[in-house]
C-alpha cells in the first residue's frame, strides 16, 4: 500500500514529523517499507499563462509565445503541439534547475530569444498524461512556484502489510491506525448521497448470494467523454504508484485508494438485458481487460450479462464492456464478495490484481453505500452525468457478522506477562472502533467495527491491546523450569562427533540441494525410482534423491572445473526411498574422496588416494561406536567399480556401501576416474558401546609371523576371521603385514603374511602351547583354503 | 730426574693438546700414566732416592701426574664436546619446512552457525527435535492455522507432489509433530532444510531454518522477549545489542512480531546491509496460538507457549559477511574451506 503523507494528514494530522510516523507505523505492525519524496528535486518553476502564442518565423514545428509569471513577460520559444494562448502551464524561469541537471538558461532558438522553458509533466519529475505541456487548471494562481502549487514536497510513504491487516489496504485504514496511536481525531471527507437524476435502473441478479451477498449497481447516464481527471487526483494516484487512464477508471481507482472498496464501471451501452452474478460455467471464457481471453473454471464467480461473462467477480472485468472514449452511459458496480469465493481463483489464473488482493483478504462489508455514493459524486464532479437510483441484490444477511468476543483481564496477565489497567484496556478497545460491554469486573464482551474481520477470539483482541500500547513497553524475562525432555544415553553417538571427525581427516562440509537431476541420479541409483516434484525449480532439480552421490559428484565437478585438484567432500542428510510402507526419509553420511592422499609435500609427490584411503576414512567413522560390529565385504552398487565396492554390515544388514567411482559413470559425467566414494547409514554410526575395563597383564607376548600362499581370490578378511576362530583367546591380535604377488608365487595365488600374537593373562605361555596354537591355525586354513605355508 | 720429569710433563702436554681424537688421547694416557707409563716409571724409581728425599721427589712426580691427568681430562671433554657439536649441526633440520600430515577440514558455514544456535538452547534446557523433509498438507498448513486458500499460503511457494504431499516450507511441523507426540511442558528447537520454489540472487529453493517451542504453565509474551534477546546477544557477542519486536501476523502465533536487532555491520547508522534503516530483521516469533495447541493434543486453558522461527543462512551471512547467499550451496572448496 503506497500512499502520500499529505493526503493522509487531511484524514488525520497528528503533530509528529515524517520519521516519527514512520517509525509509528513501523512499530504498529504497519510496515514502512519505503519513504520517497513525491517528487524529484527541483528549483524556479512558477504557475507561467501564455500570453500571446505565433508561429516561429524560421521553424514549423516552433512557436514563439509571451508567458507571464504574473509580474514580467517573457520570450519562450516552445516546440509543444499543445502550446495555445490562455494555456496555464508549469514555467521554468531562467536560472531553473530541473531534474536530470538541467539548468535553464538565457538561449537564441533559429534566431529568437528564448527566456526559460515551458514544461511537461516528465520534464517535473511527474506522469506525462498527454504529449507536451502539462496543462495546469485555469484558475491556477499565476506566479505560484509549482512545487507549492502541485504540493510536490510531499513524501510517498509505502507500507508492506500482513495479510491480517486488510483494512489498511486504503487511505481511510492508514488513518484510523494513525488515529488510534496518536488519540488524533479522523476528518473523513463527507460522503451524502448524490441527488437522482435519472431513474434509469439496470436490472441485476445475484445466484450465489453466498460468494456475493451485496451487490450495488447504478446507472449513470449522459458523461462527458472528452472530460479529463484533474490533476489533484492525478498527482494522488501517481503517488500511489497508479497511472491515470481515464476519468471513470481513475476515479474507481481512487475510492479504491481511498476507502478500499474496488469498483467496476461497464460500459451500460455494451451490457444486454441483466446482470446476473453467479459461478462460471466449464468452458466459459472472457477477454480480460489486460486482454487476455481466459477460459474460466466452474470455481471462478463470475459478473455475466445475457450474452455470459463480462467480468470474473473481484479480479478484473472484461474488454467487450469496459469504459472507453466514448463510453456517455455507465454502469457501476459496488460489491461485497465473500473473501472464501475469491481466494486463490486470481492467481489461478495468473493474475494478480488491486481488486482480487483486496477481496482476497476482506473488504469491509459495510463499506459499499458509501463508496458507491463516493464514486459516483467524483464522477458527476469530473464528468458530469445523470446518476440514476442505487439497486441492491444479495443476500446481506450472509455477510461476515462481528462475533460478540469475551475478554478477560487476567488472560491479558497470562499472555502477555504483565497486567494492563482495565481503563487502558476499555480505551485501547474503543479507539479501535470496539464497542466494549463489561460483563463483571475485568470481564468484557467485545464487539470489532465491521472493517475489523480478522477479530475472532480473545487472543485477535490481547494482541491488538499489546499492539497499539507498544511491544516494547512489556516486560522481558528468560523463562525459569527444568528441561523437558531425555538427554541422550552415553552409548548414543552425537551426530556431531561423525562429521568432526571427518572435517579432522581433511574433509569439507558440502550442502547440496535435496532434489537432483532425474537424469543423474537414474545413472547413479538407478534401482530406486525417485519421488518427482510437481513444480520443480527447474527440470535440473525435478526428483529427490534417493542416495546423496548425486549431489556430491555435482559438487566435485565443479570443483575439478575450477582447477581444484584434490578434493574431499561430505554431506550428511536425507535420502528419499519411495516403497510400499510409504516413503523412507533416512539420514545419510556420504564422502568424496580424490586426487593426492596426502596434501603436496615438500619431500616429493604424494601417490593418488586408493581405495584404501577411503577405506580408512569408512574405519575412522565405525571406530567411534562399536568397530567389531562392523564388518566390510565385497559387494555392488550400481555407481561404483565392481571390482571395487565393498559393503558395510552391521547386525547382517547391509548400512552402506564405499568403492571407486564405476569407469562408466565417470566417463558420461566427465569425471576423473580415481573418484572415491562412501554412503553409509547414519544411525548404525551412532549406536556405540559403554567402555568395559579388563585387567592389563604383565605376561609375555609371543609373536609368530607366517605367511601363508592362498588362492589370489581369497579375502584376506577371510583369512584373518578364519585365524581367529581357529585359537582361542590366547590369540590376542592378528595383523597382515605383508601381501605378495608375482615371482617365487604360483601365478593366481598370492602371499599373505601375518603376526599372530599370543598371550596367556594370567601365566606365561610355553613353546609348546603356542606351537600348538598355530598348527591349529595351519591345518585350519589348509583345509579352509588350501593354503600353504610359504617356504 | 727431576729434569726428566719436567720434560716428561711437557712432552706428555704437548702431545695431550695434540691428540685429534678419543683413541690418540687414551694412547697419550697409556704412554705417560699407565702402568708402564713413562711419568708412572718415574714412581718405580724413587726407591733409589734417600728416604728424605724420596716424598718430595714423590710428590712431585704426582703434582705432574695430576697435571697431564687434568689435561688429559679437559681434552677429552672438548673432543667430546666438538664431537657432539659436530653431531647436532649435522643433524640439524630446515624447521621451516612444512609438517607431515592431513590438515583439518571445515564444517559448512551454516553448520557451523547451527552448532551455535544449537548450543544456546541446549544450555537453557531445550532438546533438538527433528521432522521429516517431506511433510503433509496437515502439518505444514492445516495445524497450524493456515487453512486451504489463506492468503499466508501464498508466500509459501510450496513445493508439492501432487498427491497432497509437498517439501516442508519451514520449520514450523516439527511444533505439531512434537505436541502431538508427548506431554507438556516441551522445549525444543528443530534445526533443518526447507524449501520454497523460489529462486534469484536473494533467494535459494532450498535453505535452513531453526524452529524453536517452549509450552508450559504461565509462559508469557515476557518469557519470549527474553529469550529470544538473550539468543541474539549471544549469537553476535554483542552485549547491549538493540533488539526490537515489532507487531508482525503469523497464522500459528498470536501476538505475533517480528524481530529486528540493530544492524551488526553499521552499528545502526545506516549502510547497505540494512538497507539504511539501521535495523536487520532477523526472525518471526509469537505465542503459540490457541488452535496450534489444540491441534498437538495441548490444552490451551491450562498451558501457554511460544515460537519462533529464523532462517540459519541470514545469521550466517551476518555473522561471517557473506554477500551472496547462492555461495552456501554451490560448494565449491575455496569457500568451504574458509571456515575451518
Amino acid at each position: 500500500m503506497r500512499f502520500n503523507e499529505a493526503w493522509l494528514r487531511e484524514w488525520v494530522n497528528p503533530a509528529i514529523d515524517t520519521d516519527t510516523l514512520v517509525h509509528q507505523l513501523t512499530m504498529a505492525g504497519l510496515e514502512v517499507d519505503a519513504v520517497e519524496p513525491a517528487a524529484a528535486p527541483f528549483t524556479g518553476v512558477v504557475v507561467g499563462e501564455i500570453k500571446s502564442c505565433r508561429p516561429h518565423p524560421d521553424a514549423d514545428k516552433l512557436r514563439l509565445c509571451e508567458v507571464s509569471d504574473g509580474e514580467s513577460l517573457f520570450p519562450v520559444v516552445c516546440g509543444a503541439p499543445n502550446a495555445r494562448e490562455g494555456l496555464k502551464v508549469p514555467f521554468a524561469k531562467v536560472g531553473a534547475e530541473l531534474p536530470g541537471d538541467l539548468k535553464i538558461k538565457k538561449a537564441k532558438l533559429r534566431g529568437e530569444p528564448s527566456e526559460g522553458m515551458l514544461c511537461g509533466g516528465s520534464e517535473l519529475g511527474l506522469d506525462d498524461l498527454i504529449d507536451g505541456l502539462l496543462e495546469l487548471p485555469a484558475d491556477a494562481p499565476v506566479g505560484t512556484d509549482i512545487r507549492e502549487y502541485l504540493a510536490l514536497d510531499d513524501t510517498v510513504i509505502e507500507v508492506d502489510l500482513t495479510p491480517n491487516r486488510a483494512d489498511c489496504l486504503s487511505l481511510r485504514g492508514i488513518a484510523r491506525e494513525v488515529g488510534v496511536l496518536n488519540r488524533a481525531p479522523l476528518t473523513e471527507p463527507a460522503v451524502e448521497a448524490v441527488a437522482v437524476s435519472d431513474e434509469t435502473t439496470f436490472p441485476v441478479t445475484v445466484e450465489n448470494s453466498d460468494g456475493c451477498p451485496r451487490y450495488l449497481g447504478r446507472v449513470i447516464r449522459g458523461i462527458d467523454p472528452a472530460a479529463t481527471t484533474p490533476l489533484w487526483m492525478v498527482e494522488r494516484l501517481r503517488r500511489a504508484g497508479l497511472h491515470a487512464i481515464d476519468p471513470i477508471v481513475d476515479v474507481t481507482n481512487y475510492v479504491l485508494l481511498e476507502l478500499g472498496q474496488p469498483l467496476h464501471a461497464f460500459d451500460l451501452s455494451k451490457l444486454s438485458g441483466g446482470i446476473v452474478v453467479r459461478q462460471a460455467r466449464a468452458g466459459e471464457q472472457l477477454l480480460t481487460l489486460d486482454d487476455q481471453t481466459q477460459e474460466l473454471r466452474d470455481d471462478t464467480l463470475v459478473i455475466a450479462d445475457d450474452n455470459g461473462p463480462v467480468a470474473m467477480a473481484g479480479i478484473m472485468g472484461g474488454r467487450p464492456t469496459a469504459v472507453s472514449d466514448d463510453t456517455v452511459d455507465l454502469f457501476l458496480e459496488c460489491a461485497f464478495f465473500n473473501p472464501l469465493a475469491i481466494v486463490g481463483r486470481a492467481r489461478g489464473y495468473g493474475l494478480h490484481t488491486d481488486s482480487s488482493h483486496r477481496y482476497e483478504r476482506g473488504v469491509d462489508p459495510a463499506l459499499q453505500q458509501v463508496a458507491m455514493e463516493r464514486a459516483t459524486a467524483l464522477i458527476v464532479e469530473i464528468a458530469g452525468g445523470r446518476p440514476g437510483p442505487v439497486t441492491e441484490a444479495g443476500d446481506a444477511a450472509r455477510a461476515p457478522q462481528p462475533a460478540d468476543i469475551a475478554l478477560r483481564a487476567e488472560r491479558v496477565t497470562a499472555l502477555l506477562g504483565a497486567a494492563l489497567d482495565h481503563g487502558e484496556i476499555v480505551d485501547i478497545l474503543e479507539r479501535l472502533g470496539m464497542t466494549v460491554r463489561e460483563t463483571g469486573d475485568g470481564e468484557w464482551t467485545v464487539r470489532a467495527p465491521s472493517w475489523r474481520f480478522d477479530m475472532a477470539i480473545e487472543e485477535d483482541l490481547i494482541e491488538e491491546l499489546a499492539r497499539v500500547r507498544g511491544y516494547e513497553h512489556w516486560p522481558s524475562r528468560v523463562p525459569s523450569g527444568t528441561p523437558a525432555g531425555e538427554p541422550d544415553g552415553e552409548r548414543r553417538l552425537p551426530l556431531r562427533r561423525l562429521a568432526d571427525t571427518l572435517r579432522d581427516r581433511g574433509y569439507l562440509e558440502a550442502i547440496t540441494y535435496s532434489f537432483v537431476a532425474p537424469d543423474l541420479l537414474a545413472k547413479v541409483d538407478p534401482d530406486h525410482p525417485p519421488l518427482a516434484l510437481m513444480n520443480p525449480i527447474s527440470a535440473d532439480l525435478g526428483v529427490m534423491r534417493t542416495n546423496l552421490f548425486a549431489g556430491l559428484l555435482n559438487a566435485a565437478g565443479r570443483n575439478l572445473n575450477r582447477q581444484i585438484d584434490r578434493l574431499r567432500l561430505f554431506e550428511t542428510g536425507l535420502r528419499f526411498i519411495p516403497g510400499a510402507d510409504g516413503l523412507a526419509q533416512e539420514p545419510r553420511v556420504a564422502g568424496l574422496l580424490y586426487g593426492s592422499a596426502r596434501p603436496a609435500h615438500w619431500e616429493g609427490k604424494p601417490r593418488r588416494v586408493d581405495f584404501y584411503d577411503l577405506k580408512g576414512d569408512v574405519e575412522a567413522l565405525t571406530a567411534l561406536s562399536d568397530p567389531a560390529a562392523f564388518s566390510f565385504r565385497p559387494g555392488q552398487h550400481p555407481a561404483l567399480h565392481p571390482g571395487q565396492c565393498a559393503e558395510l554390515v552391521r547386525g547382517g544388514r547391509v548400512v552402506g556401501h564405499l568403492g571407486k567411482l564405476h569407469p562408466r559413470l565417470a566417463r558420461d559425467l566427465d569425471l576423473p576416474a580415481d573418484l572415491y566414494l562412501f554412503e553409509l547409514a547414519l544411525e548404525p554410526l551412532r549406536d556405540g558401546l559403554l567402555p568395559h575395563f579388563e585387567p592389563v597383564s604383565d605376561q609375555p607376548r609371543v609373536q609368530r609371523d607366517l605367511a601363508f600362499v592362498v588362492d589370489a581370490e581369497v579375502p584376506a578378511g577371510d583369512l584373518v576371521a578364519a585365524v581367529r576362530a581357529a585359537c582361542d583367546a590366547r590369540l590376542r591380535n592378528v595383523h597382515i603385514f605383508d601381501v605378495y604377488q608375482g615371482e617365487h608365487i604360483q601365478a593366481g595365488r598370492k602371499s599373505l603374511a601375518l603376526t599372530l600374537t599370543f598371550q596367556d593373562p594370567s601365566r606365561t605361555l610355553r613353546d609348546a602351547q603356542v606351537n600348538d596354537l598355530v598348527e591349529q591355525v595351519v591345518s585350519q586354513l589348509k583345509q579352509q583354503f588350501n593354503a600353504t605355508l610359504r617356504d | 730426574m727431576m729434569e726428566n720429569l719436567d720434560s716428561l710433563v711437557d712432552a706428555a702436554l704437548a702431545e695431550v693438546a695434540g691428540a685429534a681424537d678419543a683413541r690418540a688421547l687414551d694412547e697419550v694416557r697409556v704412554r705417560y700414566l699407565g702402568k708402564k707409563g713413562e711419568i708412572s716409571a718415574l714412581l718405580k724409581s724413587l726407591g733409589g732416592l734417600s728416604a728424605e728425599d724420596r716424598p718430595k721427589a714423590g710428590a712431585l712426580i704426582n703434582e705432574g701426574k695430576q697435571r697431564v691427568q687434568a689435561a688429559l681430562d679437559e681434552r677429552r671433554e672438548a673432543l667430546e664436546q666438538a664431537a657432539l657439536d659436530q653431531q647436532l649441526s649435522a643433524e640439524s633440520l630446515d624447521v621451516t619446512l612444512p609438517g607431515r600430515g592431513e590438515p583439518p577440514g571445515a564444517l559448512h558455514p551454516v553448520t557451523r552457525m547451527r552448532r551455535r544456535m544449537e548450543d544456546f538452547f541446549l544450555r537453557l534446557g531445550f532438546d533438538i527435535a527433528e521432522g521429516p523433509e517431506v511433510e503433509d498438507d496437515f502439518h505444514n498448513f492445516e495445524a497450524l492455522n493456515i487453512p486451504a486458500h489463506h492468503p499466508a499460503r501464498a508466500m509459501h511457494d510450496t513445493f508439492y507432489f501432487g498427491d497432497g504431499r509437498l517439501l516442508r516450507t519451514h520449520t514450523s511441523p516439527v511444533q505439531v509433530r512434537v505436541m502431538q507426540k508427548g506431554q507438556p511442558p516441551f522445549r525444543i528447537i528443530a534445526p533443518g532444510r526447507v524449501y520454497r520454489c523460489d529462486s534469484d540472487l536473494t533467494h535459494t529453493p532450498m535453505f535452513h531454518q531453526v524452529e524453536g517451542l517452549l509450552v508450559d504453565e504461565n509462559i508469557t509474551f515476557a518469557d519470549l522477549k527474553g529469550t529470544v534477546a538473550a539468543f541474539l546477544q549471544y549469537i553476535f557477542e554483542v552485549d547491549d545489542l538493540p533488539v526490537r519486536f515489532r507487531p508482525s501476523y503469523f497464522p500459528f502465533t498470536e501476538p505475533s512480531a517480528e524481530v529486528d536487532v540493530g544492524c551488526v555491520h553499521c552499528g545502526g547508522e545506516g549502510c547497505r546491509v540494512c538497507s539504511h534503516s539501521g535495523w536487520i530483521e532477523i526472525m518471526g516469533c509469537g505465542m503459540v496460538h490457541p488452535r496450534v495447541l489444540e491441534h498437538g493434543g495441548v490444552d490451551p486453558s491450562r498451558y501457554s507457549g511460544f515460537a519462533f522461527g529464523m532462517g540459519i543462512e541470514r545469521l550466517t551471512m551476518l555473522r561471517y559477511g557473506v554477500n551472496d547467499l547462492r555461495l552456501f550451496f554451490e560448494n565449491d572448496a575455496r569457500f568451504l574451506s574458509q571456515f575451518a
